[in-house]
């Protein structure tokens, strides 16, 4: 457990202690239990009824749902004061992660409602409403969702159309209007829904599902996760008791912003359990599928693909569990039964807010890239419904679009790094300033040192100057105008996620050989030094192009004779023999092993 | 009544085994708790559910992360955990492990009225270390059982499946019962369960604490020995008999007498 709080953000400064960076080599035994419990119930009882679940067996679904409520796999957020666990966010995430390892849909089901479903009432609820609601949803007995898209409101959260009013009587919200894509509805009790007071004051209610006025549009029929609920709500003149007002009139965006976060750093802990179960099967698959008279695991592209797949999964949980140590630390210091907990909860979430959006592109496209290969790995199996593989690659890409797409996320994450630099919250710009005084004599090489790693250690360095060079001159050039220019934020919020995952592996990586020693550590390290080999060049890539839409000319040009010497130093490691070792070892392994 | 449930910390059913020049590669292998002893857990917790028992006592003998198997019997439902762990104990064959098993139960009062074991540990399939304890106790014994019916203060019916048919026995209590699958479906650990069974107290014995000496277990104390280990042939790709019914016999006869010496 992270033993110092880091501040959200910072990454982009300096590299954090290895003291305070979790990795999960360190589970304690009461995790892996907790782990254990919920991945023998999804492969046990979910995994087998995958079929009906995906053909819309909603009774069996709800009843599945009811039953991991009962082994406890819907509290783990909620305080023990509302009969929860108040689990650490790493056992949470633990869980999520093996609750979304092997049936899409299920796990979208209950992402959904112990997620945005549960936690607005845990984090934004008054006392009364946490008594009410929290036991039920915990114990399974209440079904949550959350409500916010509308059919022109997606993206765009502010600009909701669905209206609340306030009864005459004082004692109602009158709720009209129609939400879109409505994860659950089909299963519902309750849901967060999000609606304007007085036309512009945006605001959360709870509504009860059972109310009248709410009528529910059909099932989607969706490319994935076709065994979830998808529909529509209707409100015609719901009455809401005013009690159900979730927080404060005119700061219900907060609420939903707010959530989203954790909604985000969960979807990319989902993805790491999903990446490793499609890897198991490819890997499988590989081995036991023979072409000219020998198992396909043994040509070269096969073993290149499994080694790709593994170092992404590595990469991903590396950064996921990182990311959920962080918060876990900001979390574990704040009191439930404090007046302002809704407030603070709201300030350490959005303190890694950065790290949040990051884990959900990665993840999202990291498993979209395992998924992908899964269904290459199997040729033409692949392609029909008898194998899994295809569920997998259709039940993956909706990742890339919920919880705020992933070109959402993307300019997120320089918008809310400017932010708190302007804030004073993150010493950017003396960062930069600093850095553009020094860049002109700054020698790379003289820097590497020679231990282990030294070479992905100095990248990841030069990465950090990097994407400091392209923020501070983007903001330089172009002020408040920057968040117009997209492709550029882009290419910027590329390079920072490179940061953030190169760095997670090397530091994860060198943990490990700090606890255990070199040995213990030689897969780890391989597969750090084959990220680095594709992100650090990609890298380089990028802040070319970023660069080039800053500045023209001999300003670009000295910019770009800047780069080139912040990259040119490295020197590529011998990919064919470490990915080759690597794959011998997940051939013979048939899983990801690590943890 | 008071149970004893023995627990063992086995490696994970999916552990591919290897070898370390001839003794076993143990690095990388995940722990569990033996599958057969999680149907020994259930019933006892069963029996508690049911008023029929009031203590159920999880013991083990093996290294400290047979700890991590304790608390999964606790989780389940037992009510406390004892572990044997020394130095001294490793290389303890079958009667070396049940002749410590039988000192644990002198140190825990001596006073219960059920022993239950999964009827193999799945690593060392030896199937011995029960029947060895009920041996040394003098104690009836029903291995196997997939059915058990126990009256208190009295007796246990065990039933146990035999070829063609069912065995049922009837035991005078106290009495050693070996659990097979199909005796329960086990319940998955909760996880509110699993926080509890972190308070729940475990015990932990040396061998000094047991008053066994260093040279009655272990190599010393054992009347067998495990020389060396090796891994199974690989297998080989199949063979296909083509042909005329009377070719395809005649084949296959050669087969049988010539190539695998069976016949």
């Amino acid at each position: 457990m992270a033993e110092e709080k880091v501040k959200g953000g910072t990454f982009l400064l300096e590299s954090p202690g290895l003291k305070e960076v979790f990795i999960p080599e360190e589970f304690t035994e009461e995790q892996r239990m907790f782990a254990k419990t919920a991945e023998d119930f999804i492969w046990n009882e979910v995994v087998p009824k995958s079929d009906e679940i995906e053909a819309k067996n909603d009774e069996l679904h709800i009843q599945l749902f009811k039953q991991a409520g009962e082994l406890g796999l819907l509290m783990a957020d909620i305080p023990e004061k509302y009969d929860g666990l108040g689990l650490d966010k790493i056992s949470s995430m633990l869980v999520q992660e093996k609750i979304s390892s092997g049936q899409g849909s299920f796990s979208v089901t209950i992402t959904d409602h112990t997620g945005i479903g549960t936690l607005p009432i845990a984090y934004f609820g008054t006392e009364e409403q946490k008594q009410k609601y929290l036991p039920k949803l915990g114990s399974g007995e209440l079904i949550g969702s959350y409500a916010l898209t509308e059919t022109n409101a997606g993206s765009d959260a502010m600009g909701i159309k669905t209206k609340a009013v306030l009864s005459e009587d004082g004692k109602y919200y009158i709720l009209n209007g129609s939400k879109q894509f409505v994860t659950n509805a089909g299963f519902a009790d309750i849901c967060i829904v999000y609606a304007k007071v007085d036309g512009d004051k945006h605001a959360a209610f709870i509504v009860d599902l059972k109310s009248e006025g709410i009528s529910l549009g059909p099932e989607e029929h969706k490319m994935g996760i076709r065994g979830s609920s998808t529909r529509a709500i209707f409100l015609d003149n719901v009455k809401v008791p005013v009690e159900n007002l979730l927080g404060e009139v005119g700061k219900g965006h907060l609420i939903a912003f707010n959530v989203l976060n954790i909604g985000r750093y969960k979807l990319g802990v989902a993805c790491t359990g999903a990446c490793k179960t499609s890897l198991g099967e490819a890997v499988r698959y590989a081995n036991q599928r023979s072409q000219f008279g020998v198992p396909i695991s043994s040509f070269g592209m096969i073993k290149e693909k499994l080694a790709d797949m593994m170092t992404r999964t590595y990469v991903l949980e590396s950064a996921s569990y990182r990311t959920a140590g962080f918060i876990d630390a900001t979390f574990s210091e704040l009191d439930h039964d404090d007046p302002e907990f809704g407030k603070k909860a709201m300030d350490a979430i959005g303190e890694y807010a950065t790290e949040c959006s990051i884990i959900k592109i990665f993840g999202s496209e990291a498993l979209d890239f395992v998924a992908d290969e899964t269904v290459q790995i199997f040729g033409g199996y692949g392609y029909t419904e008898e194998y899994p593989a295809e569920r997998f690659y259709r039940d993956s890409r909706i990742n890339r679009i919920f919880e705020g797409t992933n070109e959402i996320n993307r300019l997120l994450i320089p918008g809310m790094i400017m932010r708190k630099a302007m804030k004073g919250e993150l010493p950017l710009l003396p960062a930069a300033q600093k850095l553009a005084k020094e860049i002109m004599t700054f020698m790379p090489l003289s820097m590497l040192g020679s231990g282990p790693l030294a070479q992905e250690e100095l990248a990841v360095e030069m990465t950090r100057k990097i994407s400091l060079m392209v923020a501070g001159l983007a903001a330089q050039k172009y002020k408040e105008a920057l968040k117009d220019q997209q492709m550029l934020l882009a290419r910027l919020a590329d390079i920072i996620i490179e940061l953030y995952a190169m760095e997670s592996a090397l530091l994860r990586t060198k943990k490990v050989i700090e606890n255990k020693g070199e040995d213990a550590a030689k897969y780890h390290s391989i597969m750090t030094q084959l990220y680095v080999s594709q992100a650090f060049p990609k890298v380089g890539q990028l802040a070319q192009e970023a660069l080039a839409a800053i500045e023209k000319g001999d300003m670009l040009k000295t910019n770009l004779s800047v780069l080139r010497k912040l990259i040119r130093w490295y020197t590529p490691v011998s990919l064919v023999e470490l990915k080759t070792t690597l794959a011998d070892k997940l051939i013979e392994e048939e899983k990801y092993w690590l943890v | 009544m008071k149970i004893a449930v023995f627990c063992k910390s086995v490696p994970d059913t999916e552990t591919k085994v290897r070898l370390k020049g001839d003794r076993l590669d143990t690095s990388g292998i995940k722990y569990i708790l033996n599958p057969y002893d999680e149907f020994a857990v259930e019933e006892a917790v069963r029996m508690k559910e049911a008023k029929k028992a009031e203590e159920i006592v999880a013991i083990s003998m093996g290294p400290a992360r047979a700890q991590e198997a304790l608390r999964n019997a606790l989780a389940i439902g037992a009510d406390r955990a004892v572990l044997v762990t020394d130095d001294a104990l490793d290389g303890s064959d079958t009667l070396a492990t049940a002749k410590v098993l039988v000192k644990v139960l002198e140190k825990e009062g001596g006073d219960f009225d059920l022993l239950l074991f999964g009827q193999r540990a799945i690593d060392g399939d030896t199937w011995q270390v029960p029947s060895q304890v009920a041996a040394l106790l003098d104690l009836p014994q029903a291995t196997c059982t997939v059915a058990l019916e126990v009256e208190p203060g009295s007796k246990a019916v065990a039933t146990r499946l035999v070829e063609g048919g069912e065995e049922i026995h009837e035991l005078t209590l106290p009495a050693v019962i070996t659990c097979s699958k199909g005796l329960n479906e086990p319940r998955y650990p909760s996880l509110p369960n699993i926080m509890k069974a972190k308070k729940k107290p475990l015990t932990t014995y040396s061998l000094g604490d047991l008053g066994i000496d260093a040279s009655e277990v272990g190599k010393n104390g054992s009347r067998t020995e495990v020389l060396s280990y090796e891994l199974p042939p690989a297998r080989g790709g199949g063979k296909k008999v083509e042909g005329e019914p009377e070719e395809v016999v005649a084949e296959l006869v050669k087969f049988l007498k010539e190539e695998i010496k069976v016949i």
